[in-house]
């Protein structure tokens, strides 16, 4: 989909262990220019050390990862400087403000004071009015749309955000993928991992990572459209000692909890008349019954239950 | 190594410095404070012993012989007991340290020339004082012993009549034998020493418990321009508070520079670079904060104090010891101190200690950087 020139990361049977426990086994993945890649899975999958492998803060023990086109046993510093890297843990210096936190990045690059780029990021993050700011007094939001436009003073060409967004507010939320949007449109590669399904929902592609393996690795609807099943949303009373019983029936391909409902995952062929008269059979008082499209959270849920994991 | 980073790295050090009033405190107030409490506290010093004398004649002789005694300094006449067994209740209550008891008939022995013999008891608990006070006192009392055989010859008109030879002492250096003379160099290393290890020990592993560092791995930055941005800052900071420190040894303690100032200054900037790098080598391996400070500790208060020499003497201590105190730094900052500030001597007296010093420095930062770089493989 994307032709070799273009290809920003390309990365192969990557493995890493720590002290005997797989963190990632086998990962292949690729990112081209002007994509924004989902990493999805739950905590503990593997996304942290994914992004920390490519960024050479960790040294894989097995695989390859190709930067912007070039194979290499190490990370070079020509192509390091090209990425930018958010970590998951606010790395800024809390003591500094808002605009020396940007100007200590900005020089570091070799980039001799530079204030025409300050200003651009500041504005660019709407982050003008808290210059002179301390980073440890600004809100969560604020704190991580100031690492980001410190990841961009060097203006690399691909991002590497692990879990950005966690903890920010929705407003802010916005604000951060407006910004990563505008940046995508400028053709800079952007690999984030997110546990919101709803972020993954706008990416060019999702990559679903569970127990250090890449389960799937596509466009959302692609993905929606590999789900050969339909979706039935039930609201009963005690939908978790339910959950439990009906979990073994062979009805179901998948039976998925969400919160107050189930979803129900049943093969195409099946009616809505079918089930609800099962469900009536088992004892089960439903209160509503309705036919949903497939959400990523289902085809998530589904593909990790068919590989055998428990989550 | 590009100069151009270096610089904002030390801007940035300068920034944390400014923000954090304690770090200040800490490299410029905490000094002075230690050396005036030390100062005051640690004193070697004999003067005032409280003494009691047991006047058992109570002759025109053993008035003279105890006032001359009490016309000094050195003792305090406190008690004057009428018996001897008196002097044991004021000795078990630390009352006096010294006592003198002077027989009867001391003074009609003493004209009649029958060598009467006084007693002197003394305190031992704490020998440093006790030896002391007892030199003191057996001067006091042989030079009174000397002038009345000179008298009583002088008397028999033998008036040309001296001693074989005298003795003329002359103190060097420290002519009044004070201890905070010799002090307050020490202290000046100590105080150094330990603040500057603590101060720097916390720069890096900071870095990593704030997880700033992740964001300096990825720059171009490199591990030496990071170890050099942090020295430069601090090394300008402690080097000020070595002048104050220096400035609080003359005006409480009159210590006072007798020998070159630039030697002085290159000294001293050599050896706050021995401090820096040790407390550099400390943050490359401890794994907190809390563990860099417990460490700093640990290697600069306990050696800086006992094996640098600057309270006890380096040549009495065992030849395993000694070895020890061979690679502390202070104890060769301590000599060339000593021989600048003290004596006024030149280079030639401690270019060695000067040497060693430089090679200690090198060699530890040497050590941080390779630590820093394992952990920047790239």
């Amino acid at each position: 989909m994307t032709s070799m020139s273009d290809l920003v990361l390309k990365i192969k049977g990557l493995g890493k262990s720590f002290a005997g426990v797989k963190a990632l086994d086998g990962v292949d993945l690729e990112v081209g220019r002007g994509e924004f890649v989902c990493l999805v899975g739950p905590d503990g999958a593997g996304k942290t050390t994914l992004i920390r492998l490519i960024c050479g803060l960790e040294q894989a023990d097995r695989g390859e990862i190709e930067y912007f086109g070039r194979q290499q046993k190490k990370l070079g510093s020509k192509e390091r400087v090209r990425l930018g890297y958010l970590s998951q843990y606010f790395s800024l210096y809390e003591d500094l403000t808002v605009e020396e936190n940007l100007d200590f990045f900005s020089r570091l690059y070799g980039q001799a004071r530079n204030q025409e780029l300050v200003e651009r990021l500041l504005e660019f993050t709407r982050m003008t009015p808290f210059r002179q700011r301390q980073a440890g007094k600004l809100s969560g939001g604020m704190k991580q749309k100031l690492a980001l436009a410190c990841t961009l003073v060097h203006q690399p060409d691909l991002l590497l955000l692990d879990e950005p967004t966690t903890g920010v507010d929705p407003v802010s939320r916005r604000d951060f993928w407006q910004i990563l949007f505008n940046l995508q449109l400028q053709g800079k590669a952007i690999l984030m991992s997110t546990p919101y399904l709803d972020e993954a929902e706008r990416a060019s592609r999702v990559a679903l990572i569970h127990q250090g393996r890449l389960l799937a690795f596509e466009t959302p609807d692609n993905l929606k459209k590999q789900f050969a099943g339909r979706v039935f949303e039930l609201i009963t009373s005690d939908p978790q000692s339910w959950y439990k019983r009906l979990k073994s029936q062979a009805v179901f391909l998948d039976l998925q909890l969400f919160g107050d409902r189930l979803h129900l995952v049943v093969r195409p062929e099946v009616q809505v008349s079918e089930i609800a008269e099962f469900l009536i059979n088992q004892g089960v008082k439903v209160e509503h019954l309705e036919e949903v499209p497939p959400g990523l959270e289902n085809v998530f849920i589904f593909l990790i239950n068919k590989s055998g994991g428990q989550n | 190594m590009g100069t151009v980073r270096i610089k904002p790295v030390i801007q940035k050090e300068l920034l944390h410095i400014r923000r954090d009033p304690l770090s200040l405190v800490l490299l410029l107030v905490l000094p002075v404070f230690i050396l005036v409490l030390y100062g005051y506290a640690l004193n070697f010093d004999v003067k005032h012993l409280s003494l009691a004398v047991v006047d058992l004649d109570n002759s025109q002789s053993s008035r003279e012989l105890v006032a001359r005694l009490t016309s000094g300094e050195y003792f305090d006449l406190k008690y004057r007991p009428e018996k001897v067994s008196d002097l044991d209740e004021l000795f078990d209550h630390e009352k006096i340290k010294i006592a003198l008891v002077l027989p009867e008939n001391f003074g009609r022995d003493l004209v009649s020339g029958r060598g009467p013999a006084v007693q002197i008891l003394l305190d031992g608990t704490n020998p440093t004082p006790a030896q002391t006070g007892l030199g003191y006192l057996s001067n006091i009392l042989m030079q009174y012993s000397t002038n009345l055989n000179l008298e009583l010859l002088n008397r028999f008109g033998l008036n040309k009549i001296t001693m074989p030879f005298a003795v003329r002492t002359r103190v060097w250096y420290n002519p009044e034998l004070k201890s905070s003379k010799f002090l307050v160099p020490g202290l000046m290393a100590f105080v150094l020493m330990v603040i500057i290890v603590l101060a720097t020990s916390l720069t890096i592993v900071r870095e990593i418990e704030k997880k700033t560092m992740d964001q300096l791995l990825l720059s171009p930055l490199t591990p030496a321009e990071l170890v050099v941005g942090k020295i430069i800052p601090y090394l300008g900071l402690s080097l000020i508070g070595a002048v104050v420190v220096l400035l609080a040894g003359w005006l409480l303690f009159g210590v006072a520079v007798k020998g070159n100032y630039l030697l002085l200054l290159l000294v001293v900037v050599i050896f706050l670079f021995c401090g820096l790098s040790q407390g550099l080598l400390i943050s490359t391996v401890a794994s907190s904060q809390l563990v860099a400070f417990l460490l700093s500790g640990i290697s600069t208060l306990l050696p800086t104090f006992i094996l640098s020499g600057f309270v006890f003497p380096i040549r009495n201590m065992p030849p395993v010891i000694q070895g020890i105190s061979g690679i502390i730094p202070a104890r060769y900052f301590l000599v060339c101190l000593r021989a600048i500030i003290l004596k006024g001597v030149g280079l030639k007296a401690f270019y060695r200690e000067m040497i060693f010093m430089t090679a200690y420095g090198l060699v530890i930062t040497f050590l941080s950087l390779a630590k820093l770089k394992k952990s920047f493989f790239r």
